[in-house]
């Protein structure tokens, strides 16, 4: 199936004050691929990503997802194949309970109430958080969140999944659990992230994003390899790549 | 002191009462939300010296906070809390109501302080019966049951967006309130000026956090309507529940039950 391909072609945006915030950016995702696009503070990370389910429009450049290209008649179908979690989950939890903010996105595909169930509990235990569906978004745990987060997602059954900096703000063993789950899912992946050792785990490619330009585009462990690259983008290597803290190798 | 956090807390505890299992929870919220809007309405219709019909109104917030299980100490202190507001609508009728209306013994009384007392007791009953049915129900219930009712969905939206972000803009409210008082070192920190560019950077936050919803509502397919979950019933339990309560109230509205005791106990004394 070609569902599953981003595809980015010659991409520019300038804000409207004139800020220009991506310049001339290329890149070809394919079926099941886990890449993750990394960057200093500004890079245009956060840009890139509201392109590719259609809240921003290009200011030049063209977008592919799966069969569509980018445009107002496609954007219902593109909205429904590009699952989208924000990094935020006080953002995507707005509904009163649980279970209403997972049945969000099936309402609104206008599907018949049995199904719509049953594509609630499915995502929610995916995600293991079966047992929250009634509760109100304001009384779950960061990691809880994050959780039920996805899961609103995934009751659309999206092809593609796209992640603002997943494992920001969650403590280790929640960090550990999400990391866990993400690795389960046989979608095409796409996450921004700071935490370096997360990608160095779930992606096998990462784009790096150095002031709204791709400066890398490759295998994980090679690009993480490359300290001069690194270090020219404001990043450095993972620490799991570093050398141990108290012998030095 | 009475600080941002610990409002949120109580707040929260309010909603939490509403989790609760009791035959009073399990009803239809519309059930719920018309018997409480005929007891106000039969409360708040009562003449203005009268009091003593009023009391047997107390017997609604006293038996559904039993068969309820809600902890009546924490909702009198909620009452008790809004009586002063009451207070100051109603306090300066005795000063221009001087007409006698009761001699106790050496103690006049008059229909100042009689209507003061009965707008006092108003509140308390109105307000109780508010934060009951909050307690009973919750928030997001009682939208869905209005819209059933038929208000307006955008209205039932307004109300159910406003009490999810409220938590969320108190915990933002409370974090810049609390950076700033870290800083003004127990001074008055910069006074009016500082809470005008608090509240601006706050209406920011808002703003932004707005944006940002929408887009998650977008991503998500929101096209302009709202589609929520149908599982109301509302059945024979509520039918009896609400004609029974409603039968009360217009009775003892109709009929006023301590002077019918009073003149019953003495006319069988006599």
């Amino acid at each position: 199936m070609s569902h599953h391909i981003v595809e980015v072609k010659n991409l520019r945006h300038v804000y409207p004050d004139g800020t220009p915030a991506l310049r001339d950016i290329s890149f070809r995702i394919t079926h099941g691929e886990s890449v993750a696009i990394i960057g200093a503070n500004g890079a245009g990370k956060s840009t890139l990503l509201l392109h590719l389910n259609g809240y921003l429009a290009p200011t030049s450049g063209e977008i592919r997802i799966g069969d569509f290209p980018m445009s107002k008649a496609t954007l219902p179908d593109i909205r429904r194949t590009v699952g989208m979690v924000f990094q935020d989950p006080d953002d995507q939890l707005f509904m009163p309970t649980v279970y209403d903010d997972v049945a969000f996105g099936p309402m609104n595909l206008g599907m018949p109430g049995p199904d719509v169930e049953a594509r609630v509990r499915d995502a929610l235990q995916r995600v293991g958080a079966g047992h929250l569906q009634e509760k109100a978004p304001y009384h779950l745990s960061g990691g809880e969140k994050k959780r039920v987060a996805i899961a609103t997602v995934l009751s659309m059954s999206p092809d593609i999944l796209v992640m603002d900096e997943p494992t920001n703000g969650l403590d280790p063993f929640a960090r550990r659990q999400l990391m866990g789950l993400l690795k389960d899912f046989h979608h095409t992946k796409i996450f921004t992230s700071h935490d370096l050792d997360m990608v160095l785990e779930l992606c096998e490619r990462t784009i790096i994003l150095n002031e709204g330009a791709v400066k890398a585009d490759g295998p994980t462990r090679e690009i993480f390899r490359d300290e001069a690259l690194l270090a020219g983008c404001r990043l450095e290597k993972p620490l799991s790549m570093q050398g141990c803290p108290v012998c030095g190798k | 002191m009475l600080s941002i956090d610990g409002v949120l807390l109580d707040f929260k505890r309010l909603d939490s009462l509403a989790t609760g299992d009791s035959a009073i929870h399990r009803l239809d919220p519309r059930a719920k939300v018309l018997v409480t809007l005929v007891f106000i309405v039969t409360v708040v219709s009562f003449g203005r010296y009268e009091l003593t019909a009023m009391v047997p109104f107390f017997i609604f917030p006293a038996v559904i906070i039993g068969l309820g299980n809600l902890p009546a100490g924490y909702i009198a202190r909620k009452v008790a809390l809004l009586c002063p507001f009451a207070l100051i609508v109603a306090i300066f009728n005795p000063v221009f109501d001087r007409e006698v209306l009761v001699q106790l013994g050496p103690l006049a009384v008059t229909g100042g302080w009689i209507s003061c007392a009965s707008i006092v007791v108003r509140a308390a009953l109105t307000v109780g019966a508010a934060i009951i049915l909050l307690a009973v129900t919750g928030f997001p219930a009682i939208c869905r049951a209005l819209e059933r009712l038929g208000m307006p969905q955008a209205f039932a939206v307004q109300l159910l967006f406003l009490y999810r972000y409220i938590f969320v803009l108190t915990e933002e409210g409370g974090r810049v309130s609390r950076a700033r008082a870290l800083r003004s070192y127990g001074n008055r920190g910069l006074g009016m000026k500082a809470y005008g560019s608090l509240l601006g950077n706050l209406l920011l936050r808002t703003w932004l956090r707005a944006e940002r919803i929408h887009m998650a509502m977008l991503a998500r397919g929101f096209t302009g309507e709202f589609h929520t979950r149908r599982e109301f019933r509302f059945g024979g339990r509520e039918l009896v529940y609400f004609l029974g309560w409603s039968a009360l109230f217009i009775t003892l509205r109709l009929q006023n039950a301590p002077r019918l005791l009073g003149a019953l106990v003495t006319g069988i004394s006599r």
